[in-house]
């Protein structure tokens, strides 16, 4: 088995698909649409509509850059509040025209920042659960990535979660763990393994409910072979998904939600 | 996060300094900080008791604001500085009493007790041991009383108890609080203050953000009233879910309330952040608080909302 770590490596590559080269090759005929309505434009989250197969849904995604300039527009992948925002509003917006929603994750976290905490980062993220928690239309996101904590979670509130082989899901990058705990981030490997953020180890803990295979050393060595096996199975699983009466299908995204804690009393 | 600690440090139980430093937990004030103090914990203790042992008479304490030293019963019981008026942190017990009808409180779920999911190293002896120290079982409790004669569900964190992270007994509790309140129809209170997810919990941490606000949002949609009281410190994913989901968000005055640690946005941008950053009044003005309230006007505050809300008066 790879160690965790090495899974952080891949999940982090530069060169690793982006959740615009998955919205582009599963979907048919994507119109992004922008903003917020409030602030601002966030590029570290793009967003829109389109078909899967025929079935017209919403997709979003976090979306990191493959150099330095296309970094700086989309921040790295960092969304800032107006980003959560614009989800959210593109989410109500499938809510209303009754189209499922397809989240693609793929983010360190949530910008750390003065405008980010002036306008509300935890709010941002706090509405975002509130909000996602009865949103009446179906919902699956894909980690693909990173899914860093609070600021994946924000859009990681859905029926299904799904991981990329090689992606890793976490409460907090195993450096920032290895450093608050251990007051040293060099033993991020160390934490990594400690952590259970693989796709493998979240299954087993009921935290995702499938794994995407990827080509040998990550899915940017055979991108078509991963995009046309998530698109297989989203094409499966909407449409199920879609079956459900409404009631079943919130029921069980809070249940889905409700069992995790571990405790005694 | 330095310049806060010692602004604002925990007075819970006896341990004052002493107890915010040279404590891995102390780091958790910060859940989203990369890089926390790097000081050695062994040290420090013992030479900060020396220091007060020179300058503060047993029984009495030194103000870290003002500077003014003092018997500790001048505090009063809403700990309150007599020539600053700074705040010191209430634990959960003295926060109900304050709150709470008097003898009106039923706690819930008394005896639950945090497992170890990822069987990280340590969590359970730290457990047992804070545990000894602070009587309390976790960060939490929960229950059921009157304020000025009205039902509530009422929740109160301590901060006393490893920075009041979020795991999965802090989750459970305050869901069970919440859906015992839609099942009841009651109004619900939570005190917050949080250094975040609690990082010995992993991702089982990481998805109580998301189990309490679906139980808020289902108390939400059963038309039923939320109130926040954002208390000092309330950040990381405590902030990013249920502290910012009330109905009516109250908070103490300067009480720190963010989602980054200040040491991370200090390192992400590479400059200074002024004082008032994060504080209440900075929320406020950037319209994230309902309304700023003083430690003693709060059971009235609370009450009169509940007032407006029950649609029939209490007896006060």
């Amino acid at each position: 088995m790879m160690p965790a770590y090495d899974k952080v490596k891949i999940a982090r590559k530069v060169s690793r698909p982006t959740a615009l080269d998955y919205i582009e090759h599963i979907f048919e005929g994507f119109i992004e649409l922008h903003g917020d309505r409030g602030y601002h434009d966030d590029k570290a989250v793009v967003g829109g509509i389109a078909f899967l197969g025929d079935i017209p849904v919403t997709v979003i995604g976090i979306q990191k850059g493959k150099n330095m300039e296309e970094n700086i527009a989309c921040n790295f992948g960092q969304p800032h509040p107006e980003g959560y925002r614009k989800a959210l509003r593109l989410m109500k917006q499938a809510e209303k025209f009754g189209r499922p929603v397809i989240n693609f994750i793929n983010t360190s976290g949530a910008y750390c920042g003065i405008g980010a905490e002036e306008r509300g980062q935890g709010e941002a993220i706090a509405r975002n659960l509130l909000e996602m928690a009865t949103l009446k239309v179906p919902m699956i996101s894909v980690i693909i990535g990173e899914g860093g904590s609070g600021g994946a979670l924000a859009l990681a509130f859905t029926d299904r979660v799904w991981m990329l082989e090689n992606s890793v899901y976490c409460v907090l990058s195993p450096e920032g763990f290895a450093s608050i705990l251990w007051k040293d981030a060099k033993r991020a490997a160390e934490a990594a393994d400690l952590m259970k953020i693989t796709a493998e180890d979240l299954l087993e803990l009921g935290v995702i409910e499938k794994v995407i295979k990827e080509a040998s050393g990550g899915c940017q060595n055979d991108f078509g072979f991963t995009a046309n096996l998530l698109k297989g199975k989203l094409e499966l699983e909407i449409p199920a998904l879609m079956q459900k009466p409404l009631d079943e299908l919130l029921n069980e995204r809070y249940e889905r939600f409700r069992k995790f804690g571990e405790f005694t009393e | 996060m330095d310049l806060f600690k010692k602004k604002y440090v925990s007075l819970n139980g006896e341990g004052e300094q002493k107890k915010d430093s040279g404590n891995i937990f102390s780091g958790l004030s910060s859940v989203f900080a990369k890089k926390e103090s790097t000081e050695k914990p062994a040290p420090q203790p013992p030479k900060k008791e020396k220091e007060r042992d020179e300058e503060v008479p047993a029984g009495s304490i030194k103000c870290p604001d003002c500077g003014s030293i003092y018997e500790k019963k001048e505090l009063g019981s809403l700990k309150i500085c007599p020539k600053c008026a700074r705040y010191y942190r209430l634990n959960c017990k003295e926060r109900v009493r304050m709150i709470a009808d008097k003898g009106s409180f039923k706690e819930f779920d008394s005896q639950m007790e945090a497992k170890n999911p990822l069987n990280y190293p340590g969590y359970e002896e730290k457990i047992a041991s804070l545990q000894e120290k602070t009587g309390l079982k976790d960060a939490v409790i929960t229950g059921e009383c009157t304020i000025g004669g009205f039902p509530a569900v009422l929740g109160v964190m301590d901060s006393g108890f490893m920075m009041a992270s979020m795991g999965s007994v802090v989750g459970e509790k305050l869901t069970r609080a919440f859906e015992y309140a839609t099942q009841h129809r009651l109004p619900i209170i939570v005190f917050t203050c949080s250094g975040g997810a609690r990082m010995q919990e992993g991702i089982v941490s990481l998805m109580q953000m998301a189990k309490v606000s679906a139980a808020v949002a289902k108390h939400s949609e059963a038309g039923l009233l939320y109130i926040t009281v954002l208390t000092d410190p309330t950040t990381g994913g405590v902030t990013a879910s249920f502290a910012m989901q009330g109905d009516i968000i109250l908070s103490e005055p300067k009480a720190l309330i963010g989602f980054a640690g200040r040491r991370v946005i200090e390192q992400t941008i590479k400059q200074k952040l002024p004082d008032e950053f994060q504080h209440a009044e900075f929320l406020l003005e950037h319209g994230f608080v309902d309304k700023i309230v003083d430690r003693e006007a709060l059971p009235y505050t609370i009450r009169d909302i509940l007032k407006i809300h029950c649609g029939k008066v209490g007896e006060v």
